[in-house]
C-alpha cells in the first residue's frame, strides 16, 4: 500500500485541480453564469481525493456535492463538472439536474439526491448486486456529520454490515451542517463511535492530511475487499466556506476559521512533498501553472456549450425516450366510435 | 385472515370443472415471480420475513427452497435499506423484486420510491427496473396501519408505474410484466383477494401488459370504471342492477399509471354516465384524475354528472362496524349508479 513518487504528485495534482476547478466555479457563480448553488469544498479536498484514491479500477463510487475531488479521480473531466454547474446540454445529466448530481455505474460514479443518507443503502444495493454478478468490487459513499443523523444512514449501515458487503463509508466531519454546529447534530464523541452498533470497524483520521487519509481508506477498502464487510472511517476536517456560496458563515467563530486555515491541507501536503523531496517548490508551482491553464481551457469549452433544447424537458421519463404528454389530446369521435 | 367481511361478493369466476386445477390469487403471484426467476437469473428477492418463513401472507413460500438465500433475502426490518438495496441492484443490471410486508410500510421507503428509483432515469439516464410489490386494501379489520391503499401518492410520481391485479390471471400476469418491466413498476396486491378468488390458468409463457384496463361487464348504461378488489364490489351490483333494468359496464383499470385512457373514454363515450369506483379514499384519487380525464377528453359525450364512490376522507378504522361503513361496498355502488341512471 505504499504510494509511489508518482502516485504521490498525483494526489497533489487532483488536490490542486478540485481547488483550482472551484475558484472557477466562483468567478463563473460572481459573473451569473453557475444556474443555482455552488458547494465549496475549500479545505476538505484531501478528503475526498486521498479516499478515492483507495479504489481500483472497477470500483463504484457514490459522492456527496461537496465531493467535487472524488469525480476527477474517477475521470470526469473538469468541464463535466462545470457544465453542470452551468446547466448547458453537453453535461454529464443534460441539464437535468444540477451540481454533482450524476454518474452512472459503468463510468464508477452513482449520482447522490439531495436527501442525505439515501446512498448509503443504494451503494450497499450495489456491492449486494456486485456479489450476486460475481464482479469483484468495492463501493465506497460519503456522509456529513448531519447526514449521520438520517434514518437512512442508520438502515444502510446496518444491511451492509448484516449482508457484509464491501461497502466504505467516509464521514467527513467537517463541523457543520448547513448552520447546526457537530454537537447539536449528535451526542456522540466521535461519528467512528458508531461503528460499534453495527459490529463493523471504525476510525477516525485526520482528514486534511492525505497521506493518512489515504491509508485509513485503503485499510477499509482492502479490509472490503477481502471479504470483510463494511468499514465507516470518519474523516476530521473543517468546512471553510459556508454551506453555499450564499451563505456568509457569520455562525462560524473566526478564531475557529483561522486556526483551520493554518491545516489547509493543500499547503500542508505541499510541505510534505517538498520535505521528502518528491518535489521542489518550483516543480510544483509549474504543475500549479499547467493546472491553471488546463482549466481556464475547460471553463472557455464550457462556455461555450449550449442550452439544452426546451422539449428535453419531456424526455427519458421512461424507458425508451418515454415522452411525458404536454397537453391531452383532444378526444377524436370517429377513432372511439 | 378472518373471513365474513361483508364487503366483497364472491368470484365471478365459475367452479372449476372437475380435476381442473385452480389457482389462488396468492398462488398466481407467487407463479409468476418462480417463472421469471427460473427464466432470468437476474430476478431475485428481498424483504422482510420473505424466505425462511414465506412472507406474511407466504406469497414467496417455498421460494428460499427452490432459489437459495442468495436469491431470496431476508432483511432487517429496513424498508428504506430494502427499497435502496433494490434501486442499487438494479441499476446494476438486476432485476430486484421488493416485498412490503403490508403495503402500508411503503411509507418508510417513499424517499427512496419517488426520489431515488422514479427519477434516475430522467436526471442521470440510468434506468432502475425494480417492482415493489405487498398487500393493500382492507376488509380484513386490520386497522389504520394494515389496511391501507397508498396508490395514489405513486400515481402521483412520473417515473413510476403502478398496477393492482383484480383477478388471479392479471396477478401473474402483472407481476411478470412488471419484472420484465425497465422502470420501476409498483405492484398493489388485494389481501382480501389472496384465498377467495381463484380460477384456471393457462399454461405457458404469458403476461398481461402494463397500461391496458379490460373491461370486465358490457353494459348500456353506465360506466364502472375501478380496479383491484372493488372490479368484484362492481361485479355484484351490477347483477342486482341487471334486475332493475340498469345495464353497467364495468372498467378494470388494472394500471394506475399510466392510464389506459383510451379503453376509458371508449367506454364512457358509449354509456355516456361514469362512476369513478375505489376502495382509496376520496380526495386526490385515482377517481379524481379519471374525471379530469374525462371532463378534458369526453365533455360532450356525457350525460350526467361524474360520481365517485369511495372510501371517506378518513384513516381507515379498526372495529368491524366502522370499517364496514368506511369501505364502499356493492349497496353503495347500487344507491349512486340508481341516481346517476335516473339522471
Amino acid at each position: 500500500m505504499d504510494l509511489t513518487r508518482e502516485q504521490r504528485l498525483e494526489l497533489y495534482r487532483f488536490m490542486r485541480l478540485n481547488r483550482v476547478v472551484e475558484e472557477k466555479l466562483v468567478n463563473l457563480y460572481r459573473q451569473g453564469k453557475v444556474v443555482g448553488g455552488l458547494y465549496r469544498s475549500l479545505g476538505q479536498e484531501a478528503t475526498s481525493i486521498g479516499s478515492a484514491f483507495a479504489l481500483a479500477k472497477g470500483d463504484i463510487v457514490g459522492p456527496l456535492i461537496r465531493n467535487l475531488g472524488v469525480v476527477l479521480v474517477m475521470g470526469y473531466s473538469p468541464r463535466d463538472v462545470i457544465t453542470q454547474y452551468m446547466a448547458r446540454a453537453t453535461s454529464p445529466s443534460g441539464g437535468k439536474d444540477c451540481n454533482l448530481h450524476f454518474g452512472r455505474p459503468e463510468r464508477g460514479v452513482i449520482s447522490p439526491i439531495s436527501m442525505l443518507g439515501a446512498l448509503i443503502p443504494v451503494m450497499a444495493g450495489i456491492a449486494l448486486a456486485a456479489r450476486m454478478q460475481k464482479k469483484d468490487l468495492v463501493t465506497m459513499t460519503w456522509i456529513g456529520d448531519g447526514g449521520t443523523s438520517t434514518g437512512a444512514f442508520h438502515e444502510g449501515i446496518n444491511f451492509a454490515a448484516v449482508q457484509k458487503l464491501p461497502l466504505v463509508v467516509i464521514a467527513e466531519n467537517n463541523g457543520w451542517a448547513y448552520s447546526t454546529p457537530f454537537h447539536k447534530q449528535t451526542a456522540a464523541k466521535s461519528l467512528a463511535d458508531k461503528a460499534g452498533a453495527y459490529g463493523i470497524p471504525g476510525e477516525s483520521v485526520d482528514g486534511n492530511d492525505v497521506l493518512a487519509v489515504y491509508a485509513a481508506a485503503r485499510r477499509a477498502v482492502d479490509r472490503a475487499r477481502s471479504g470483510g464487510g463494511p468499514t465507516l472511517v470518519e474523516a476530521l476536517t473543517y468546512r471553510m466556506k459556508g454551506h453555499a456560496e450564499h451563505d456568509a458563515q457569520a455562525y462560524v467563530r473566526k478564531e475557529d476559521l483561522e486556526a483551520w486555515r493554518g491545516k489547509d491541507p493543500l499547503e500542508r501536503y505541499a510541505r510534505v512533498l517538498v520535505e521528502s523531496k518528491d518535489a521542489t517548490a518550483e516543480q510544483l508551482a509549474a504543475m500549479d501553472d499547467a493546472i491553471g491553464q488546463e482549466v481556464d481551457r475547460e471553463v472557455q469549452l464550457a462556455e461555450q456549450s449550449p442550452l439544452p433544447d426546451p422539449e428535453v424537458a419531456l424526455q427519458n421519463v421512461y424507458a425508451n425516450g418515454g415522452v411525458a404528454e404536454v397537453e391531452p389530446a383532444p378526444l377524436d369521435a370517429k377513432r372511439l366510435r | 385472515m378472518s373471513g365474513g367481511a361483508p364487503h366483497l361478493g364472491g368470484p365471478e369466476t365459475a367452479e372449476p370443472a372437475t380435476g381442473a386445477k385452480t389457482t389462488t390469487y396468492v398462488d398466481a403471484i407467487r407463479e409468476g415471480l418462480r417463472e421469471e426467476m427460473q427464466r432470468d437469473e437476474r430476478v431475485f428477492l428481498l424483504g422482510e420475513d420473505i424466505g425462511v418463513y414465506g412472507g406474511a401472507f407466504k406469497v414467496t413460500d417455498g421460494l428460499i427452497q427452490e432459489f437459495g438465500e442468495g436469491r431470496v433475502i431476508d432483511t432487517p426490518i429496513a424498508e428504506t435499506a430494502i427499497v435502496g438495496a433494490a434501486v442499487g441492484a438494479a441499476m446494476m443490471g438486476l432485476r430486484p423484486v421488493a416485498e412490503m410486508q403490508f403495503i402500508d410500510f411503503i411509507s418508510c421507503a417513499f424517499d427512496m420510491i419517488t426520489n431515488f428509483a422514479a427519477k434516475s432515469r430522467y436526471r442521470t439516464g440510468v434506468g432502475v427496473p425494480l417492482v415493489i410489490r405487498g398487500p393493500s386494501g382492507g376488509g380484513v379489520h386490520g386497522g389504520p396501519f394494515h389496511s391501507q391503499n397508498p396508490e395514489a401518492y405513486f400515481a402521483h410520481t412520473p417515473g413510476l408505474k403502478v398496477v393492482q391485479p383484480a383477478t388471479a390471471y392479471d396477478a401473474k400476469g402483472l407481476i411478470k410484466a412488471a419484472i420484465r418491466d425497465d422502470d420501476p413498476v409498483l405492484f398493489f396486491e388485494h389481501k382480501f383477494l389472496y384465498r377467495r378468488i381463484k380460477e384456471e390458468l393457462p399454461a405457458g409463457d404469458w403476461i398481461v401488459p402494463i397500461g391496458k384496463a379490460a373491461v370486465r361487464r358490457e353494459g348500456r348504461d353506465l360506466s364502472v370504471i375501478t380496479y383491484g378488489a372493488m372490479v368484484w364490489i362492481a361485479l355484484e351490483a351490477a347483477k342486482t342492477l341487471e334486475a332493475e333494468g340498469i345495464d353497467v359496464e364495468i372498467v378494470d383499470l388494472r394500471t394506475l399509471f399510466p392510464l389506459d385512457e383510451n379503453t376509458v373514454l371508449e367506454s364512457v363515450s358509449k354509456t355516456n354516465k361514469a362512476i369513478l369506483l375505489h376502495e382509496a379514499t376520496r380526495t386526490g384519487g385515482i377517481g379524481a384524475e379519471i374525471a379530469a380525464v374525462l371532463s378534458e377528453r369526453c365533455f360532450e359525450y356525457l350525460d350526467g354528472p361524474l360520481v365517485r364512490v369511495t372510501a371517506p376522507d378518513t384513516p381507515v378504522p379498526y372495529s368491524p362496524p366502522l370499517e364496514e361503513f368506511f369501505l364502499p361496498n356493492a349497496e353503495k355502488l347500487c344507491r349512486a349508479a340508481r341516481a346517476l341512471a335516473a339522471y
